[in-house]
């Protein structure tokens, strides 16, 4: 019976404090947080880059791992607030880099020391933060949209590594490195796509 | 329980209609499926594409690999030069060479160092890549575009690797030399029209 009062006495607030329901999101959407997690899942630019560099580091061991998970969600979140008052940059140039660079170092089973790989994880993130940001200002969703991006990023990379981390037959590495040909190819083929633009 | 799979996969179809596209620009990149269709339209790519995934997979380790990773990146590199303008001689002569050259290899088991059969197919990647690269219609979305080009690329290569694979058995090698014969058909088919 005491017991069925304290249960009683716990609900009454919880029915008198309940949020209202929002039904209509249609002006705001799902908010700027999940804005931002749908603009990373929605740029197959960077979910490709970011792919392909968490294959990499997934691939060179958990030491790498480590550091790239961190350091490329930070880098993103950093270059997205120092971008945000920028005017927007060239996307596509950007995201043809990061593709070129993240698709490489798979695809060529490049073996940097852990410090490199730690540069290059932050070296992307800001690269593509930087883009986000610019980019995100307009829409006004910053900087809890990069938030989200940044979150996004985390997840995504860290999933991918902690099925990359176990692989050890041959074969699944190497359907690594030919996704990493691949990311590169895209890379060129974009490059070539925005010069191609641009003339 | 099949019902019920089937009725939640009915569910799940009526709840993601297509989107109907009915004003597609004659000749226009239409994203992923264009990119993905691509390389497949045309049968003196194809041939040559399927021939790198069979002659890898008759190499063996690291060609079975090697090749189809070097492939699409040297491909892109001469699609990167198409798309830039920077000319490429005779390009549809080297097209239909490649279905010679690697049908013959498939064909008569050639077994080269791994870098001069990694030499062979990029030199081939590069002038395919060129052809795609002039060819490539203006698109609305160049990364998917790319993209759908890309996998189809791979795609043929393990088709072809997928059938080399057969090399382990007697038959098999038997049938992936007359998979190389057909190619090297095909091949010299292509030549003949490049010549013409």
């Amino acid at each position: 019976m005491k017991r069925r009062s304290v249960l009683l006495v716990a609900a009454g607030p919880l029915v008198l404090l309940s949020a209202p329901a929002q039904a209509h999101l249609v002006t705001t959407g799902l908010g700027p947080v999940y804005d931002g997690v749908a603009h990373f899942a929605l740029s197959l630019g960077d979910v490709l880059c970011v792919l392909a560099f968490a294959l990499f580091a997934g691939l060179r061991g958990p030491r790498h791992g480590r550091w790239a998970l961190f350091l490329l969600a930070a880098g993103w979140l950093a270059g997205g607030i120092f971008a945000l008052p920028l005017p927007a940059p060239v996307v596509w140039g950007l995201t043809a880099a990061g593709l070129l660079l993240a698709g490489g170092l798979l695809a060529f089973d490049a073996r940097p020391p852990v410090a490199a790989t730690a540069a290059l994880a932050l070296g992307l993130g800001l690269l593509h933060g930087d883009v986000n940001g610019a980019g995100l200002s307009d829409e006004g969703v910053a900087p809890l949209g990069l938030l989200g991006i940044a979150a996004t990023v985390f997840v995504f990379s860290a999933s991918v590594m902690a099925l990359t981390l176990p692989l050890r037959a041959l074969w699944s590495r190497t359907a690594a490195r030919v996704a990493g040909s691949w990311v590169t190819a895209v890379g060129l083929l974009q490059v070539g796509w925005l010069i191609h633009a641009g003339g | 329980m099949l019902k019920l799979s089937f009725l939640f996969l009915f569910a799940v179809a009526l709840l993601t209609p297509g989107v109907a596209d009915a004003h597609i620009v004659a000749g226009e990149a239409a994203g992923f499926l264009s990119g993905l269709a691509h390389p497949v339209s045309g049968l003196d790519h194809v041939i040559a594409m399927v021939a790198v995934g069979l002659w890898g997979a008759s190499l063996g380790l690291p060609a079975l690999w090697l090749l189809p990773v070097a492939f699409p990146v040297v491909m892109a590199f001469g699609g990167f030069l198409g798309l830039i303008g920077v000319p490429l001689p005779a390009t549809e002569l080297g097209i239909a060479l490649s279905g010679v050259v690697l049908g013959a290899a498939v064909l008569t088991g050639a077994r080269p160092p791994l870098w001069a059969a990694l030499a062979v197919v990029a030199v081939f990647a590069l002038f395919h890549g060129h052809a795609h690269g002039t060819e490539l219609p203006p698109g609305q979305d160049g990364l998917l575009y790319s993209l759908g080009f890309v996998i189809a690329t791979g795609s043929l290569h393990a088709l072809g690797i997928g059938i080399g694979v057969l090399h382990r058995w007697n038959w098999g090698r038997r049938l992936v030399r007359l998979a190389g014969g057909g190619v090297l058909g095909g091949g010299l088919f292509f030549l003949w029209e490049a010549l013409a």
